[in-house]
């Protein structure tokens, strides 16, 4: 619309300078060379990106939530696909009903989430442990994988797959030579943002972790409740970069993968 | 039933995990929140309703109920006031940025709300952002108290839940007819008319269910109350986490667990009996 009045239009750039100000606060702080954030910056440099590679904790809490992400996100993937294609090629009854359940999680608070997973992992022995975080993460990856991946098999015709199987392919066969390629696109979407619901998870996390296993997310958060500096501004860069560039690499490989199913 | 047989292999891993990991956790939640805690710990096998009685009998936890309502309630209205125009301008302009705008807007989802936290924590502490200018043009002697209360968690919360709230909006906006708009304005009436008369009662359904999901995030959202209340704003969530993780009373805590959920249901209630009133 050109006849925007601009009273609006002054009004729109300061909602989003309001919407992007922390990122652009936390993204100048972090080329500050104070002890601690304060405004103005006395000096400038980049001793909170030295400071953040030397911190022990950081190091080990990124480990850890790397190869809790990729466990999640191989897990939920195997478990969603699955899902999704029995859901959407097996219409049985109670399927929508199963559906639902699958998708609940999402409906219900974290917090909710997490103190369930408490109760019942402290009596499992799974507190603190790997495999008690990864099932946690699950739960709020799964929903999603399903969800993606559904959308993705219903977008596929089924005379495809028909067709190879009446020139004689068994249904294993078809799924893997017909069904999962065409799933290819949905599959790396779901991947994507199972990897960083995964890798970003807070609140879930904060019931399930113990002083010998802690993911990023939650050495932040006990950081910064007691003092805000350069290093955490500089992690946070870090962070903020690290998801741009996954989303640039599925932007990508979404258009390699259409480009090689044209 | 052979087809059931046929999708029970794929179904397995995920029925598996849902099971453990959802079902199993919620059902003994709410088994818990029955049960008695004799402090420290320790749990007592019982069928009461001592949790229960406990919240809705202690002021200090109705407040805490009567707080989050009125943050999450207060929090959804800013961010529907802060959304609208956005969502507005995304919709309907033809600038050649309008992609990349609607990226930008939506991005800060992608960003960990910790992260998110602790930049309006820098902007908005004592030695912030903020204070920092204003001290600077030297309008404050002492610094404004604009963190660890309640003014601090709703400047963060609505921040927060701006994306998903323009989301919503302008999913509402792509199902109005645009010509609607131009028929009133050909037929003389004047632009604040047109969107008070047109674009907001069309696009209803789109401020409803934004609404009631901001209202739904904000009320059982932790990570904001925790780190710009600073430990001074009690909200379900908080407390939920406390009673579990520090006062080791589980029992409470699924109590309130349930609580939360009630006034989910409320909110969901109140939200479709809006949309009749609207849809008809």
């Amino acid at each position: 619309m050109d006849d925007l009045s601009t009273a609006f239009r002054i009004a729109v750039v300061l909602l989003f300078a309001f919407l992007l100000a922390p990122l652009v606060v936390v993204l100048l702080t972090s080329f500050s060379n104070d002890e601690f954030l304060a405004f103005p910056p006395h000096h400038w440099g980049l001793g909170g990106y030295r400071a953040l590679v030397g911190n022990a904790a950081f190091r080990a809490g990124l480990g850890t939530s790397l190869v809790l992400a990729a466990t999640v996100t191989a897990i939920s993937l195997v478990c969603g696909a699955g899902a999704a294609y029995a859901l959407a090629r097996f219409s049985f009854p109670g399927s929508g009903f199963l559906l639902a359940i699958f998708t609940a999680p999402l409906l219900l608070p974290a917090i909710i989430l997490g103190l369930g997973l408490l109760l019942v992992f402290a009596r499992l022995g799974l507190l603190a442990t790997m495999p008690g975080l990864v099932i946690g993460h699950s739960l709020v990856t799964l929903p999603y994988a399903i969800r993606i991946n559904l959308t993705a098999i219903r977008g596929i015709a089924p005379a495809l797959e028909e067709a190879a199987a009446t020139l004689g392919a068994g249904p294993v066969r078809v799924f893997f030579r017909v069904t999962l390629p065409l799933m290819l696109p949905g599959i790396v979407a779901a991947a994507a943002l199972a990897f960083l619901a995964s890798f970003d998870e807070v609140v879930i996390s904060l019931f399930l972790v113990g002083p010998r296993l802690t993911t990023l997310p939650i050495e932040i958060f006990h950081y910064i409740e007691y003092r805000a500096d350069p290093q955490v501004s500089a992690l946070s860069v870090a962070l903020i970069l690290l998801t741009a560039l996954l989303v640039v690499i599925v932007e990508r490989s979404l258009g390699v993968l259409r480009a090689l199913a044209r | 039933m052979k087809r059931a047989v046929a999708a029970a292999g794929p179904l397995a891993p995920a029925a598996l995990l849902t099971a453990i990991a959802f079902v199993l956790p919620l059902a003994w939640l709410l088994r818990l929140s029955l049960d008695r805690s004799s402090g420290g710990g320790m749990l007592v096998d019982a069928v009461t309703a001592a949790n229960y009685l406990r919240f809705l009998g202690d002021g200090f936890y109705l407040g805490v109920l009567w707080r989050s309502t009125w943050m999450a309630a207060l929090a959804s209205a800013l961010t529907l006031l802060l959304s609208y125009p956005l969502a507005l301008f995304l919709a309907r302009t033809r600038s050649r940025w309008r992609g990349f705008l609607a990226v930008l807007t939506i991005a800060p989802l992608l960003v960990s709300s910790v992260v998110r936290t602790f930049g309006w924590m820098v902007i908005l502490g004592d030695q912030g952002w903020v204070n920092g200018l204003l001290r600077l043009v030297s309008l404050t002697a002492a610094p404004l108290r604009l963190m660890n209360n309640m003014l601090g968690v709703l400047i963060g919360l609505t921040e927060v839940m701006m994306p998903v709230m323009t989301l919503a909006l302008i999913a509402g906006f792509a199902r109005l007819d645009p010509t609607l708009e131009e028929a009133a304005r050909s037929l003389g009436a004047p632009p604040r008319k047109v969107l008070l008369r047109v674009t907001l009662p069309l696009s209803m359904p789109g401020v409803l269910l934004g609404s009631l999901v901001t209202f739904v995030l904000s009320i059982s959202s932790f990570v904001t109350p925790k780190l710009l209340g600073g430990g001074r704003v009690a909200v379900l969530a908080t407390s939920i986490y406390e009673e579990a993780l520090e006062t080791l009373n589980w029992p409470f805590a699924a109590a309130i667990s349930v609580v939360l959920v009630a006034v989910f249901g409320v909110a969901l209630m109140l939200y479709e009996r809006a949309m009749r009133r609207w849809m008809i």
